[in-house]
């Protein structure tokens, strides 16, 4: 087993390992950190397959972004060592029963179909990422890009007014 | 980085995707739902990435999409949180069990 393969199942413990633990454990401080080191662990599986571009985003976006905004929200909501009701055992049962099939039936279905990887090296400079994303043309992704942007406008928007105290009410 | 199969990567991606299904059935508490549906999406963009690099080199698609899934992933997380916000200055909790006032 070479060194590039130790690393790769590393991370995907690290993944794995982190991701349950967010969803199991009971204070939600710590859940918040588990997802943070199960993205940066994401993160980490995409500079292994060399997609740094996808990579920096993923440590901007989710790791500076998404979790500080969550866990600002868990302050702002309950005491950060407060212990969450645990879950009923009834519940969790079921929970773990589904979850378990589901997992059974997907996974059967990808190692049956057994995808060949292609021995062709993959570009994605971001060079020709840019040109892509800005192409009006057929394959390109101007307009997505533009929709993208008007959803973010309107995700703004909506957070302020979502978010905003209603000083009418109060006086 | 060849002796990897693609199935592993894909073991991972559809375990996460799994393990955050559970945080989604198990947890009543708004802001922890919000962090089960973050790995979900995040596996799904592994599964993006990976079919992009392995099975279709040659194109850029899976990539934008991871692209614009991880966008579009901040803003509803924004939104999300707003919401939660605004309902426990209103209700005092985040429990969704108790968030019934719709209800009648």
């Amino acid at each position: 087993m070479s060194l590039s393969a130790i690393i790769f199942y590393l991370i995907s413990a690290l993944i794995l390992g982190a991701g349950l633990m967010a969803v199991t454990t009971t204070k939600i401080f710590r859940s918040a950190i588990y997802l943070l080191a199960s993205l940066v662990g994401i993160a980490g599986l995409y500079f292994w397959m060399e997609v740094e571009f996808i990579a920096a985003v993923q440590i901007v976006v989710y790791v500076g972004g998404i979790v500080v905004l969550i866990i600002f929200s868990v302050f702002l909501t309950q005491q950060a060592g407060q212990q969450m009701p645990a879950t009923p055992r009834n519940r969790t049962l079921w929970s773990v029963l589904a979850t378990i099939f589901g997992f059974a039936l997907t996974w059967n279905l990808v190692s049956a179909y057994g995808f060949k990887a292609l021995d062709v090296e993959f570009d994605d400079n971001v060079e020709r990422i840019g040109t892509k994303m800005l192409e009006s043309g057929s394959g390109g992704f101007a307009l997505p890009f533009e929709a993208v942007s008007i959803l973010l406008l309107a995700a703004m928007i909506g957070c302020i007014v979502i978010a905003m105290k209603s000083t009418s009410e109060q006086k | 980085m060849s002796e990897i199969p693609l199935s592993h990567i894909l073991f991972v991606s559809t375990a996460l995707f799994f393990i955050g299904m559970y945080g989604m059935f198990t947890r009543r508490n708004m802001i922890t739902m919000l962090m089960s549906i973050e790995l979900m999406l995040n596996s799904v963009n592994i599964n993006f990435i990976a079919f992009n690099k392995y099975l279709f080199p040659g194109n850029l698609d899976g990539l934008f999409f991871t692209i614009f899934i991880i966008t579009i992933a901040a803003a509803e997380a924004a939104v999300a949180i707003a919401i939660i916000i605004n309902l426990y200055r209103n209700h005092k909790s985040i429990d969704v069990e108790e968030a019934d006032a719709l209800k009648h």
